[in-house]
């Protein structure tokens, strides 16, 4: 118990803010704020698996995020007929041109011997492939983007459960993590970092400008939810009953049944987002808590043990006759699969798919941070890592903005300095943020929850 | 003709852009470089520092404007660019006693100083937004054209125009000097060779009595005034927006890592790399090829390798390759 002391208090400040903000400005916002908290958490146990139990610095995971939004579109949005029969054949065709290329390539990397020749034959492989692809996919591109811009243009998904989709986009980020782990792994721990976020923006941009896969910078609105709408929860009569019983002492003081009807009008309104928004936490505590039960148990198993001597010492790991490179990609894949899963959680959770959003400093800096904060090499760490800075990440404008009331109080309103301070209060997060990993990393370099290693 | 004219058309459309383009990401990666070889950690900062410098010279443009200094035909910026040196390094200085010192006296892994640099990056970042905002300024002023391309044909009879605009010709000019004075600096001064001594080995420089405050104190100078005409160059030249300016970092650690990481020749070579790249692939052939095939060949798409949207993505993918094949650099880098 006394282990746990710390990680207890923590958690309970962190939810005490949270219930705070409820009481103060709203529940929804609160629980929007919890929801988006714990889709953070996910990416920070994914980042900490591969930093904290491996030491492997990855500084793509707005890639693999943008992976796991992407599979929610293709997994969960109705297929597109008239797109797929003007160019379904020859996207399909370049698909098999990919694989026949992939395959050509690994069987000749594994028969034929080092030489000048293999590498002109790979090169001339990937060339070869490519001016195919372009000829095929070039005429069949425009048609399908053709097909009513101005809702689909693009091939569509399969029209699955939306849920499917969370274990889709983790399966899309592990074969990612899988191409970039055999290209970059072999390099030192900073140019890892550079390739990997390098890798990502050209993720990125592929989503961002093939239009013909998920409709590009022009989004995907109105993705499948595995939760009720919003609107449906408010005709719905039982649910009108719930908020009545609710909130019956309240309705009781009004003066009219006419008034009595407007405030309970306002009141499903209201509960109706928050409902839909319960629903989702609930669904996202669920993973969760799956994936800190896995973690946890795989930090404490003899594989556990396994990887923290190979961050620890690789020499002496590799020594003792374990597998280094491999065991460095394996978790480098695990790491970014569960970082591909919080990507679907967090386009299921929006219900839009937008490739413009994805960018470097929100996604990939600040998931660092909450690392970092948190506690590397600690679950329980990564995850309060993930409340706290997402909360101060949201939270940072109001606390600005009342900070800088305060001390320019006694300035006229229309003073330029107050004007354009009050104007930048959003830019405050980043000051923050920034001034918050530097303090951390400074004076409790190993987090908020350190690691901790139990002896048995 | 038709061959001078196809030459006219790439010279206009692809090898000055691309000269100025990697001008400016040269100066950017050897700031980068400088920093890894003799501090030793990758700099993620690098973008906002660069912003930083050139926050400096819009205002004081701005400022030179309102008061009524000019600078003749050629932009007011470049009076700034001492004001906003002298900033950028006192910037540079506070963060460097503030923050990175205390890293570098107990000899924190590389990994553990890029990870503050991300941390000062925020920092930076934030304090660029709270003074000038994060929205687009043009701050270029004076003459906007050296040579028009309607004066250019009129001039010379042919059919294809040049047009070569001031801050192309100042981006070269400027980095060229800067340039040769800086490699100058690094191999025929002592200071300069202290410098790479430290950088090569630390422990060997120690013992033969160079003195490491100075060597740090010299490095962040020459960081601060390469960091600030680069970006003050590149805000002339397209316009100043601090979002771009982070984005930028990433070619230029692209060009820095092509170049050799630590080799500041190599870095200034990466730069060009990357920018004969990017526009060498994304640039439509078909007005180039009109003219130098006969008429029965002309191309009727684009001719277009890519798409320009894919722009960065082009000299990251050359990283990449380099990474593969090549991890330390085209010219030998640090080893890694």
């Amino acid at each position: 118990m006394r282990n746990y002391l710390n990680i207890i208090v923590a958690y309970s400040i962190m939810m005490l803010l949270i219930i705070l903000v409820g009481i103060f400005q709203s529940w929804s916002i609160a629980l929007t704020i919890f929801n988006y908290c714990m889709i953070s958490a996910v990416m920070t146990l994914g980042a900490n698996i591969q930093w904290g139990y491996a030491g492997l610095i990855n500084f793509g995971i707005m890639g693999y995020t943008a992976l796991g939004g992407l599979a929610v579109v293709l997994v969960s949005v109705a297929p597109v007929p008239e797109a797929w029969s003007v160019g379904g054949v020859n996207m399909m065709t370049c698909l098999g041109i990919i694989i026949i290329m992939i395959f050509s390539t690994r069987y000749i990397l594994k028969n034929i011997q080092k030489s000048k020749k293999k590498n002109y034959l790979i090169a001339g492989i990937i060339i070869v492939g490519l001016i195919l692809i372009k000829i095929i996919a070039g005429p069949a591109i425009e048609q399908i983007e053709a097909v009513d811009p101005a809702k689909t243009g693009f091939l569509g998904g399969l029209g699955l459960p939306v849920l499917f989709s969370w274990i889709v986009g983790g399966l899309f980020a592990a074969g990612l993590a899988f191409i970039v782990g055999k290209v970059a792994l072999g390099l030192r721990a900073d140019y890892l970092a550079i390739a990997t976020l390098l890798i990502a923006e050209i993720v990125v941009s592929i989503i961002k400008h093939e239009d013909w896969l998920a409709r590009g910078v022009k989004n995907v609105i109105g993705l499948k939810r595995p939760a009720p709408y919003e609107i449906d929860l408010q005709t719905s009569p039982w649910f009108i009953n719930l908020v009545e019983k609710f909130h019956s002492a309240k309705l009781d003081l009004a003066n009219s049944l006419s008034e009595r009807q407007d405030i309970l009008n306002q009141l499903v309104i209201d509960a109706s987002s928050v409902y839909v928004k319960l629903c989702f936490a609930g669904m996202f505590l669920v993973v969760v808590i799956i994936l800190l039960i896995i973690t946890q148990k795989a930090l404490y198993s003899p594989w556990g043990r396994m990887m923290r001597a190979i961050r620890d010492n690789e020499e002496a790991a590799s020594a003792m006759g374990k597998n280094v490179v491999k065991q460095h990609l394996f978790i480098f894949i695990l790491g970014s699969a569960i970082v591909g899963i919080a990507g679907a959680m967090m386009v299921t959770n929006d219900g839009l798919f937008t490739p413009g959003s994805y960018r470097p400093m929100r996604y990939t800096f600040v998931i660092w941070v909450m690392v970092i904060v948190g506690g590397t090499g600690n679950n329980f760490g990564a995850i309060l890592g993930g409340f706290v800075v997402w909360f101060l990440w949201v939270e940072a404008a109001p606390i600005a903005l009342f900070f800088i009331n305060l001390f320019t109080a006694h300035l006229p309103e229309t003073n330029e300095i107050k004007v354009h301070l009050i104007n930048s209060a959003p830019y405050f997060r980043f000051l923050l943020v920034g001034i918050g990993l530097l303090l951390i990393m400074r004076f409790r370099p190993q987090g908020i929850i350190p690691e901790k290693i139990i002896k048995q | 003709m038709d061959l001078i004219n196809a030459v006219i058309v790439l010279l206009n459309y692809t090898i000055i852009p691309a000269l100025t383009y990697g001008s400016q990401l040269a100066l950017g990666a050897i700031f980068v470089t400088l920093i890894y070889g003799i501090l030793r950690f990758a700099n993620f900062a690098t973008g906002d520092m660069m912003s930083f410098g050139t926050m400096f010279a819009v205002l004081l443009t701005y400022y030179f404007q309102s008061i009524g200094i000019s600078f003749g035909f050629l932009p007011t910026a470049l009076l700034t660019i001492p004001f906003a040196i002298f900033m950028m390094i006192l910037y540079m200085l506070l963060i460097d006693q503030t923050v990175f010192k205390y890293y570098r006296i107990k000899k924190s892994p590389p990994v553990q100083l890029a990870m503050v640099s991300v941390g000062v990056m925020f920092v930076t970042q934030a304090v660029i937004r709270i003074i000038i905002g994060p929205t687009d300024r043009r701050f270029l002023d004076g003459e906007k054209f050296i040579l028009k391309a309607t004066e250019f044909k009129e001039m010379t009879g042919l059919a294809e125009g040049l047009t070569i605009k001031s801050t192309q010709m100042i981006t070269i000019v400027v980095t060229i000097i800067v340039v040769a004075i800086m490699f100058w600096f690094l191999n025929k001064t002592k200071t300069g060779t202290s410098m790479r001594a430290y950088s090569d080995n630390e422990d060997l420089a120690l013992l033969s009595g160079i003195d490491p405050k100075k060597v740090v104190l010299i490095t962040w100078i020459i960081a601060g005034i390469l960091a600030t005409i680069g970006g003050i160059l590149y805000g002339l030249d397209k316009s100043y927006r601090p979002f771009v300016y982070f984005n930028n970092m990433l070619p230029i650690f692209a060009a820095a890592i092509v170049g050799g990481i630590g080799n500041p020749y190599g870095a200034f070579f990466g730069g060009y790399v990357i920018a004969f790249a990017e526009i060498f692939l994304t640039y439509a052939y078909k007005r180039f090829l009109v003219y130098i095939l006969p008429e029965s060949l002309e191309p009727n798409s684009l001719m277009q390798l890519l798409s320009t949207d894919y722009k960065f993505a082009i000299s990251f993918s050359i990283l990449v390759i380099v990474l593969i094949f090549r991890p330390s650099g085209i010219f030998e880098g640090k080893r890694i």
